[in-house]
């Protein structure tokens, strides 16, 4: 009797899985899960798309433009530039009577558009570059590394304000500069991670299939690698950034009336002892927050995408 | 032993010398010179300039003289700018400067965070743990450009305590604010670093084992735990040199102290060619000694490491 229902339901079983066939679980949705369960990643994803947001809406509300200088103020910021719906000055003034709520939003914009395309220029060039000197190997890999080795341990900062100071300050020679520091780091990982990667099966089954060797790399190395270069893209966008401030702070940055978190931050600072709080408080929390997401990001990406990790 | 080190010079080495053929074609693509001023020269007077500083030469020869100058009597010649200068005595006046407080932040970085971090991982889940991992966290996101305004808000112009710049011969107040701004990011990352990797040494056998014959709990952190969870914190330092050279231009322009930082930035604006070469190939050269100490003490600490 027992025995019955049981292959009864046996067969059930068998039945339904037919009707349904179950659907399998990539590596991508086991690392979706993860990630979706990391408070502090999803948060983090949260406030920044709101910031993103923020900078987008946030100008249509914005009653001053960037540079236009409020001549009612001017002269006075410390005692009328203070921040206030009547003025239309949300964020308040800065030192020479410009509204401040749009510099912020200029600025965070700015911040971030470095960021992220410093980070992907790091992340195309050092794939490329890492994935090329992993496969082959053998005297082109120690070439290519040791080269990698060379510029790593030249002291770039320099490079990079000496690069500001001849070519004139601009957009594309501090793409430039930040572009050139940045993908050796990636270089290396992506490396590494080919070495581990080039002696797989499905790697020996491309090449017996006849598969060409720069199409080896990019068809089957390159996928493979997309989760530890999101990883490493993700926490190269808050350190751009803070490089990109550094700059800024040094007054070799993206040039007036244009401006960056780091720019405002060092004007903000220089001005502070006139009681100007507001001037570098409010690029101060953008920067804090931008900064604190990508990394919390970056750290639940990484846990979600790498499990031995933990 | 010595092939590592020597294998680690023979990197070393070229990079330096990259390092120096860069700045220098760099200097050489910019257009105009310091003396194509607002004034017209007449053009004797300008070859005469020239022949004094060596700029009629070509440029393969000034370069090599340049190297050559440096390697043979470390002199960087003439400042393009103060003309009554050499760029080894700005070099001698902004330099000590920079050594006092780069010395006493790292320091200050290294004692403060090892501890910071080893107390916080043996108490782990304590108040003091959080509170180390809290600042660790809080440092990340407030370099030293932005943690020295904060600081001169604070104790210089609410409490009063501090002075907010100038360096007055290193006296002890002057010293303060700048070794704080320089070595804060600095410490609370050697604590994390070491709080985790302590954490991991107190999990293993080996730790059990001392525990399990009666040690008491402070000889097993001393005697067995401390050197194996101190390894990551050696490999860190080398960051942790090359942040306090960098780090110096903050400090230098924020707090005015006058060390090399500030003439780096000075020269720089003011197209001081031969001053700026110098200043960078004398901070590229202790970055590249620094990290060349850093990994040679690494493979001797830790001999599985070769590379």
């Amino acid at each position: 009797m027992i025995a019955e229902t049981q292959a009864e339901s046996a067969a059930k079983l068998r039945a339904d899985q037919a009707a349904k066939p179950i659907k399998g679980r990539s590596l991508w949705q086991d690392a979706m899960s993860r990630f979706v369960r990391n408070r502090a990643a999803i948060t983090s994803v949260v406030v920044l798309l709101l910031v993103v947001v923020f900078t987008f809406v946030g100008p249509l509300f914005a009653a001053w433009t960037i540079e236009k200088i409020d001549w009612s103020i001017i002269g006075m910021v410390p005692e009328k530039g203070f921040p206030s719906f009547a003025t239309g000055h949300f964020f308040g003034a800065d030192e020479v009577g410009r509204d401040l709520y749009s510099r912020v939003i200029q600025g965070t914009q700015v911040s971030l558009a470095v960021g992220v395309l410093g980070a992907a220029i790091a992340v195309l060039v050092g794939t490329i570059y890492g994935a090329i000197s992993g496969y082959f190997g053998g005297r082109l890999d120690s070439v290519m590394m040791r080269f990698v080795d060379i510029v790593y341990s030249i002291p770039f900062m320099f490079i990079l304000i000496l690069m500001l100071i001849i070519f004139g300050r601009s957009f594309v020679v501090l793409f430039m500069g930040i572009g050139l520091i940045s993908w050796l780091g990636m270089a290396r990982v992506v490396r590494g991670q080919t070495l581990s990667l080039k002696n797989r099966e499905f790697i020996e089954a491309a090449i017996a299939t006849g598969v060409k060797p720069l199409a080896v790399v990019f068809r089957h190395i390159v996928p493979n690698l997309l989760g530890i270069v999101a990883v490493y893209a993700t926490l190269l966008i808050p350190e751009i950034i803070l490089l990109e401030s550094f700059i800024s702070f040094l007054g070799l940055g993206i040039q007036e009336p244009n401006t960056s978190l780091g720019a405002l931050i060092s004007e903000g600072a220089q001005t502070m002892q006139y009681g100007t709080l507001w001037q570098i408080g409010f690029p101060l929390a953008f920067f804090v927050i931008i900064l604190f997401s990508f990394f919390f990001a970056g750290d639940g990406l990484r846990d979600a995408l790498d499990p031995k990790d933990r | 032993m010595l092939i590592f080190i020597l294998r680690r010079l023979a990197i070393a080495v070229p990079t330096l010398l990259v390092l120096i053929v860069l700045s220098f074609v760099l200097m050489k693509i910019a257009p105009g010179n310091p003396f194509t001023g607002e004034k017209n020269l007449p053009r004797d007077v300008l070859a005469n300039i020239y022949a004094r500083y060596g700029l009629d030469k070509p440029e393969w020869q000034q370069l090599l003289e340049y190297i050559w100058n440096i390697v043979a009597h470390f002199d960087f010649g003439p400042s393009f700018k103060y003309k009554d200068r050499s760029v080894n005595e700005i070099i001698a006046q902004g330099f000590p400067v920079t050594l006092t407080y780069g010395f006493w932040s790292f320091i200050v970085a290294t004692s403060v965070g090892i501890t910071l971090g080893v107390v916080a991982a043996v108490k782990q889940n304590s108040w003091l743990d959080y509170l180390a991992v809290g600042i660790s966290i809080g440092a990340q996101v407030v370099p030293n450009f932005i943690l020295a305004p904060l600081l001169v808000l604070v104790f210089t112009l609410w409490l009063h305590w501090l002075p907010g710049g100038g360096w007055n011969d290193g006296r002890w107040n002057y010293v303060i604010l700048p070794v704080v701004a320089l070595s804060t990011s600095y410490m609370a990352n050697i604590a994390r670093i070491a709080r985790s990797s302590m954490l991991e040494v107190l999990n293993s056998n080996f730790i059990r084992t001392a525990r399990a014959k009666g040690l008491p709990g402070y000889k097993v952190i001393t005697k067995h735990a401390l050197k194996p969870a101190l390894l990551p914190v050696v490999s860190y330092l080398g960051p942790v040199f090359v942040g306090m050279i960098t780090g110096s231009v903050v400090v230098d322009l924020y707090f005015s102290t006058g060390g090399i930082g500030q003439w780096f930035v000075n020269s720089a604006l003011n197209r001081d060619y031969s001053t700026i070469l110098g200043v960078t190939i004398l901070l590229g050269a202790l970055t590249i000694a620094g990290n060349l100490v850093v990994d040679v003490l690494y493979a001797w600490i830790d001999p599985k490491i070769r590379y």
